[in-house]
C-alpha cells in the first residue's frame, strides 16, 4: 500500500499527463463524420509512428561498438520511417481528393 | 548547454501540441488535409529535436540513425505514392504493423541489453506484447484484405475458445517473467507467442469487421509506443502514444456502431458462425437482364441512383462509371451515389475512390439520405455490393447481419444489380434481394459491364 502511494506520489505529474491525454483523445474523435474515418485512422496510425523517436534514442545512447543494438535500431529506424512518411504521405493523398471535389 | 536543452523541450511541446491539432482538424471535412500537415509537422520537430537533444549521451552513431532514416522514407515514400487507391486500406494495415514491429524491437533491445527493475521490465514486456500482437495481427489483416488469404483458410475449430486459452496462457507467461525474471531463451517464447497470439487473434474476424480490427490495431501501436515513452522517459512519445491509442479506441467504437455491432461480437468473429438463414435459393430463379434493355431503362428513367460497393472497386470501375454518369446526365437523368458507412472495406473508403475520378461531392449521399430518396428513384444500379443492400438485416431476426443498417434499395421501381455471379457477399450469406420481384441480375465484371452499358447508351 505504501509503495503504490509513493509511486502515486512520485509520478503525480505523469498521472495528469496520461489521464488528460486519454480524455483528450476521447474528445478530439468523437464527433467525426463518418467519411474521415479511414483518412482519420490512416493520420492516427502516422502519429503512432512517434515510437521512432525512441528507436533513435536508442542508437544515439549505444556504444558505437554494440552492434546487436545498432543493427535492431536502425532496423527498427526503418520500419518507423516507413509508418511516420508513408502514413502521412497516404492520408495527404486520401484527402488531397477531399479537397479537389469540395472546389468543382 | 541549459539553453539548448529548453530549446529541444519546446520543440518537443509544440510537436506534442501539433498532434492534438492535426487529430482536431482531421475530423473536419475542410481542415483535414492541413490537420494531417500539422500532424506531421509536429513528427518533423520531434525526431529533429530527438537528434539535437544534448542529454542524450553515447555513441551518437548518426550514419546508422540516418541509414535507417533514409531507407525508411523511401520505402514508406514510394509506396504511399504509388499503391493503388483502392488498395489503401491494406497499406494502411501494413503501416500500422511495421509501427508495432518497431516497438516490439525496441522492448527486446531494452529486455536484453539493459538492467531494468521490476517496473521497467513490466513496460518493456507489455511493450513487447502489443507491439508484437500488433505486427502480425495487422500482417494477417493485410493478407485477407487483399485477398491472399481467405477467413477458411486461418480458421480453426473452435477458433473463439481457442483464442481465450491463448490469451490466459499469454498474461500468465507476462506475469511469469515480470515476477521470476527473464532468459534470452524465455524472452524468445514470449515473442514467439505474442506474434502467435497477434495472428490468431485476428484469423477468425471476418470481412466487413477488417476496419475494426485495423482500427483496433492501430490504437495497440499507439500503446505500445505510450509504453516505450515511459521506458525512455520521453513525454513526448507518451503524448502521441497515448492519443493514437484512445482516438483509435474510439473510432473502434464509432465503426462498430456505424454497423449496429457490439465490439465483443466482431472480436469473436459472429460473422463466420452463421449458417445462412432459411435461404431457399435452390428454388428461386434470379432474373438477368443485358447491356442493351439495362441501358434503354436507364436512358429512360428520371432518377438513378448508383450504389458502389467492393467489386466496384476491385474492377477499378469507378472511372467508367464516372463516364456513364456524366452521360446519363447529359441525357437529363439525375443520378446520384449512395454511400453505406461501410462500403468498400472501411468507412469513407468509397468516398475517396469516388473522388478520385472526379465525382463532385453534393452527388454522394449518405445512408439517411440515400434511404430517402431511394422510394422516388427510377433505377437503383448496385455495382459489386452485396450485404448493405441485403433484406435480411431488417427481416430475418436468425441472420447474423440482422440489424445492420442497410440501403433499401428494393423500395425504388426498379433495381439492377451488376455482379460477378450469384455467390454470397463478404459476410458469407445469402441475399434474398437476388430473387426480388424488381431485381434484375447483370452479370459480368463490373468495369465491363459499366464499359457495355456506356457504349449501349451511346448507341440509343
Amino acid at each position: 500500500m505504501t509503495q503504490i502511494m509513493q509511486f502515486i506520489s512520485d509520478n503525480l505529474l505523469l498521472i495528469y499527463l496520461l489521464i488528460f491525454t486519454v480524455i483528450l483523445g476521447f474528445e478530439v474523435i468523437s464527433k467525426v463524420p463518418t467519411v474521415l474515418h479511414t483518412p482519420l485512422m490512416s493520420g492516427a496510425n502516422a502519429i503512432s509512428g512517434v515510437i521512432i523517436i525512441g528507436a533513435i534514442i536508442l542508437i544515439r545512447r549505444s556504444a558505437p561498438d554494440d552492434i546487436f543494438s545498432l543493427a535492431l535500431g536502425t532496423v527498427a529506424i526503418a520500419l518507423g520511417m516507413i509508418n511516420v512518411v508513408g502514413g502521412f504521405a497516404v492520408t495527404d493523398r486520401m484527402l488531397e481528393m477531399f479537397k479537389k471535389k469540395k472546389k468543382s | 548547454m541549459i539553453i539548448q536543452n529548453t530549446l529541444v523541450d519546446i520543440a518537443y511541446l509544440i510537436g506534442a501540441v501539433s498532434f492534438v491539432w492535426g487529430l482536431r482538424l482531421l475530423g473536419s471535412p475542410d481542415t483535414a488535409r492541413k490537420g494531417n500537415t500539422y500532424a506531421a509537422f509536429g513528427m518533423g520537430l520531434g525526431i529533429l529535436a530527438v537528434l539535437l537533444d544534448p542529454r542524450i549521451d553515447g555513441g551518437g552513431n548518426y550514419a546508422w540513425i540516418g541509414g535507417g532514416m533514409v531507407v525508411g522514407s523511401l520505402i514508406g515514400w514510394l509506396s504511399a505514392k504509388k499503391i493503388q487507391m483502392t488498395a489503401m486500406p491494406q497499406m494502411v494495415s501494413i503501416f500500422n504493423g511495421l509501427g508495432g514491429a518497431c516497438a516490439a524491437i525496441l522492448s527486446i533491445v531494452e529486455l536484453t541489453t539493459q538492467d531494468l527493475d521490476t517496473g521497467g521490465m513490466a513496460i518493456s514486456l507489455f511493450a513487447l506484447l502489443i507491439g508484437a500482437i500488433a505486427f502480425t495481427g495487422s500482417m494477417l489483416a493485410y493478407l485477407k484484405l487483399d485477398g491472399k488469404l481467405k477467413d477458411s483458410q486461418v480458421t480453426w475449430p473452435k477458433h473463439s475458445i481457442i483464442n481465450q486459452v491463448l490469451l490466459l496462457i499469454t498474461i500468465g507467461f507476462f506475469i511469469y517473467l515480470i515476477v521470476v525474471g527473464h532468459t534470452t531463451g524465455l524472452l524468445i517464447g514470449f515473442l514467439v507467442l505474442s506474434l502467435f497470439y497477434g495472428w490468431s487473434f485476428v484469423a477468425p474476424i471476418g470481412g466487413a469487421d477488417m476496419p475494426v480490427v485495423i482500427s483496433l490495431l492501430n490504437s495497440f501501436t499507439g500503446i505500445s509506443a505510450a509504453a516505450a515513452g515511459l521506458i525512455y522517459g520521453s513525454n513526448f512519445m507518451l503524448v502521441g502514444g497515448i492519443l493514437v491509442g484512445a482516438s483509435g479506441t474510439i473510432l473502434t467504437v464509432l465503426m462498430c456502431q456505424a454497423m449496429n455491432r457490439s465490439l465483443f461480437n466482431v472480436l469473436i468473429g459472429g460473422f463466420a458462425a452463421s449458417g445462412g438463414a432459411a435461404g431457399a435459393d435452390g428454388d428461386q430463379v434470379a432474373k438477368s437482364t443485358n447491356a442493351i434493355d439495362s441501358a434503354i431503362l436507364l436512358n429512360y428513367s428520371s432518377s438513378v441512383m448508383f450504389v458502389p460497393g467492393y467489386g466496384l472497386a476491385v474492377a477499378q470501375a469507378q472511372k467508367a462509371l464516372k463516364e456513364l454518369d456524366d452521360l446519363l446526365e447529359s441525357n437529363g437523368v439525375d443520378v446520384k451515389y449512395a454511400i453505406h458507412p461501410v462500403a468498400g472495406r472501411m468507412p469513407g473508403h468509397m468516398n475517396v475512390l469516388l473522388a478520385e475520378a472526379d465525382v463532385p461531392y453534393p452527388k454522394l449521399l449518405d445512408l439517411d439520405e440515400a434511404n430517402a430518396a431511394i422510394p422516388s428513384t427510377d433505377v437503383v444500379v448496385i455495382v459489386g455490393a452485396n450485404d448493405v443492400v441485403n433484406p435480411a438485416a431488417i427481416d430475418d431476426p436468425s441472420s447474423s447481419i440482422y440489424g445492420m443498417p442497410v440501403l433499401n434499395v428494393w423500395e425504388a421501381k426498379h433495381v439492377i444489380v451488376m455482379k460477378r455471379s450469384m455467390s454470397t457477399g463478404y459476410a458469407g450469406i445469402q441475399n434474398q434481394l437476388f430473387f426480388h420481384e424488381r431485381t434484375k441480375m447483370f452479370f459480368g465484371d463490373a468495369k465491363d459491364s459499366i464499359q457495355k452499358l456506356t457504349a449501349e447508351v451511346k448507341n440509343l
